[in-house]
């Protein structure tokens, strides 16, 4: 064997499969056990730095991104596109072969096969075999044959490909995550209410991605249960470009917001202690939002109106109600209690308000954009159902032989399965048993 | 009647079935076999309705989700997929000796769900990362893996221990062990059970892939729990190519099903309760 077929060889052996797979899982260990992507020092205080130093020659402390973990993958998908390469060829030649060619001799030989004489002449027989077959969803050719006919039927041929179709969406899945990786990021910010960003800060370097497009947060809230737990945070997003509105949704966790192929999940919050206030004049529907911190005046440029937070109740780190100090042209102060994020209409010496009130709170956002996740879930799909044809399917064959011999009518039945071979039996002899009639 | 009762009802029946299948095949009781099945299928039946009260309840105190959320919920619902898995391998193979090695595992996950203190049994709500029907999809399909595996385990000891004393060759043991079906055909159901579980458990990482996606736009970031469970499919895909590739069968197979399956204990159990993870739910 000369040289370059030796690797070809190497490469096509499911012996280097098995070892590639092996070496895998038991190296897949190493990074549930060690913390991974700590920074240096934690692994000199955990560890001690002979130990820290090693780690860092192996890439442990980032060991699904080293270059021999990569590395195996890559023999993997190496081994996987040579083993498909080399074997293809002939599973496709059974998929297309013309049946009807197989040699008697061969048909005479295999491991499930009957013979019985027929009491009809050759073509009768063949008819009332060839309907039979049919009835039972067994569509059939024939052809002439070694003097005598020879009738051919088979089922699902195509499931042969179904390894293939596993051993490639691996491949594809593969592909996606490397589509993923060079040309998405995963990144976060944290966006006060009200205010809008146009860039975000990826996780790795911390470095600055210009969106294309501006997001802002308009609200967030957090939804309790009756014993205090998080039911569900809640952010209104809206995406604008040259200032204008584009997009709007409101996000929770499982919901994102997708915008030109940029998603954003809810991934945190941190409160503050300032509030969100609003207050409309319901004649003139002139509304005023402004940020207040507790216990400062928000002052109307040209006008009487002044207000602020005076008062608040909390529950831990968040406020529960909300005491809303509001002054007009009229000269007289009110008080005010809302709850948290409540609306109310009041009646203020003659004039009409509506009143909000609100703890703020900037919405922590993770944010993803990787193109290559319909490839992989391209992956996923064609694994399943590679898994489904090659697990659940088999390719089933029928030859039956007629001839005449000595004034008599000799039929030969011959079958196989690449799979599951117990029930092929099963359904053969019922088959026999159903056209020897 | 309410969920916690049925549940703890079903601990004890599948304790009596245990000892049914026991009896049937350490005395040779074969006309206790249709009883000990339906009194199986009745036990669960009273399972599937406990654990669709405990779903009506959950709805009740309004948090209304499908039992599947914690440590307790999918011990009971493993419990269940192995009892499920057993009786359909029995009613599809007409094989009911292997019950004694297949129940008592739907036992002891009950028992362990019932009387263990390292985890609560209330219906708690659900926090906001885990209100997704692609955790049903995961869960359920996970565990349906599992349950494979784990009757995958029982035929895997059985296949061992008549291996063992045929290779022994003592006549009273064998004589036992002779109701047992024979090796070849213990060896192909541990193959089937495998890749049955083999199906499942790729879907059930594949579910998991897409809701993590959803949820935080990552489809996979090895944290243990996912790592694990690839570990454990790798297992799996050896084991297959070992036996398909290179005709591995008998001893060698029944082993990789018993490695399997401590992988696939150590991806539910040990990575919750040892490594620390994503995954934590299952601690609180
Ligand atoms: C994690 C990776 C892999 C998975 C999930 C996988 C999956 C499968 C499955 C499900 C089967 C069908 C087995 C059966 O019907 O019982 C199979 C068969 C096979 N696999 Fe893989 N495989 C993987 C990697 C590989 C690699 C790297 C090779 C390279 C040599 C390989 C070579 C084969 C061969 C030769 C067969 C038999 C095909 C036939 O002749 O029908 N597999 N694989």
């Amino acid at each position: 064997m000369n040289q370059s077929n030796s690797v070809w060889a190497f490469f096509a052996s499911v012996k280097l499969a098995l070892v590639t797979l092996f070496f895998l899982a038991i190296t897949s260990i190493i990074g549930t056990v060690i913390p991974q992507k700590e920074t240096a020092q934690v692994y000199i205080d955990t560890y001690g730095q002979n130990t820290a130093n090693l780690f860092q020659i192996f890439s442990i402390p980032d060991m699904y991104n080293s270059w021999w973990f990569l590395g195996l993958l890559a023999l993997l998908s190496a081994n996987l596109i040579v083993c498909s390469i080399e074997r293809f060829p002939a599973a496709w030649a059974i998929i297309k072969a013309d049946n009807l060619a197989t040699p008697l001799k061969r048909l005479q030989q295999m491991r499930l096969r009957r013979e019985w004489t027929s009491a009809l002449n050759v073509s009768d027989t063949e008819a009332t075999l060839a309907a039979t077959l049919n009835t039972n969803g067994w569509k059939n050719q024939s052809r002439q044959k070694d003097s005598g006919r020879l009738l051919f039927s088979q089922k699902a041929p195509m499931s042969r490909t179904g390894v293939y179709i596993v051993h490639i969406s691996i491949l594809i899945i593969f592909v996606g995550a490397i589509i993923g990786e060079m040309f998405g990021y995963k990144g976060s910010v944290m966006l006060p209410e009200t205010q809008s960003t146009e860039q975000i800060y990826t996780f790795r370097t911390n470095e600055a991605i210009p969106l294309g497009f501006e997001v802002r947060c308009d609200l967030f809230e957090i939804e309790l249960y009756d014993n205090g737990m998080a039911k569900a945070y809640r952010s209104e997003l809206t995406v604008l470009e040259n200032n204008e509105i584009v997009r709007q949704k409101t996000i929770v966790v499982n919901d994102p917001l997708t915008y030109k192929g940029v998603t954003f999940y809810q991934s945190s919050y941190q409160p503050y202690q300032s509030f969100v206030v609003t207050v409309s004049d319901m004649t003139s529907a002139k509304k005023i939002q402004a940020i207040l911190p507790y216990q400062q005046q928000h002052v109307e440029p040209n006008s009487d109106l002044r207000f602020g937070i005076i008062n608040a109740k909390t529950a831990g780190q968040s406020v529960t109600d909300i005491k809303l100090w509001l002054k007009d042209q009229s000269g007289v102060s009110g008080n005010y209690w809302l709850s948290d994020g409540e609306q109310k209409i009041i009646e203020h010496e003659g004039t009409t308000y509506l009143i909000a009130a609100k703890q703020m709170y900037a919405t922590g956002l993770q944010i993803a954009k990787d193109p290559g996740v319909w490839t992989v879930y391209v992956g996923f799909t064609l694994m399943i159902i590679g898994l489904l044809m090659a697990f659940f399917m088999s390719h089933r064959r029928l030859w039956i032989h007629i001839r005449e011999e000595d004034g008599k009518t000799l039929v030969l039945m011959s079958g196989s399965a690449n799979k599951n071979r117990g029930a092929f039996e099963k359904t053969f002899s019922a088959l026999a048993d159903q056209v020897q009639k | 009647m309410d969920s916690s009762q049925l549940l703890g009802i079903t601990t004890f029946t599948y304790l009596f079935s245990s000892i049914l299948y026991a009896v049937i095949f350490i005395f040779r009781a074969k006309s206790l076999g249709p009883a000990t099945t339906v009194f199986t299928s009745i036990a669960l039946l009273i399972q599937t309705i406990g654990i669709g009260l405990r779903w009506q309840e959950s709805y009740q105190i309004g948090i209304g989700h499908a039992p599947l959320t914690n440590m307790y919920e999918s011990l009971v619902f493993f419990a269940w997929t192995i009892i499920a898995f057993y009786l359909f391998l029995e009613w599809k193979y007409k094989i009911r000796t292997i019950g004694a090695f297949a129940v008592p595992f739907a036992f002891l996950a009950m028992a362990y769900a019932s009387f263990s203190t390292e985890f609560s049994k209330e219906i708690s709500p659900l926090i906001p990362a885990l209100q997704s029907n692609w955790l049903i999809a995961h869960v359920v399909t996970c565990f349906i893996g599992y349950a494979a595996f784990t009757v995958a385990t029982g035929l895997a000891i059985i296949y061992l221990i008549k291996n063992s004393s045929a290779s022994r060759n003592s006549t009273d043991e064998s004589t036992l062990l002779a109701t047992l079906p024979s090796l070849s055909v213990i060896d192909d159901l541990t193959h089937k059970s495998m890749v049955f579980g083999f199906l499942w458990l790729t879907v059930g990482i594949i579910t998991g892939a897409v809701w993590a996606n959803s949820a935080w736009g990552t489809y996979w970031s090895w944290d243990p729990k996912e790592t694990w469970s690839l570990i454990t499919w790798f297992i799996y895909a050896i084991t297959l190519h070992a036996r398909y590739t290179r005709g591995w069968g008998g001893k060698r197979i029944a082993w990789l099903a018993i490695l399997g399956f401590l992988s696939v204990l150590f991806t539910y159990y040990g990575v919750n309760f040892i490594l620390s993870g994503l995954h934590s739910y299952g601690s609180s």
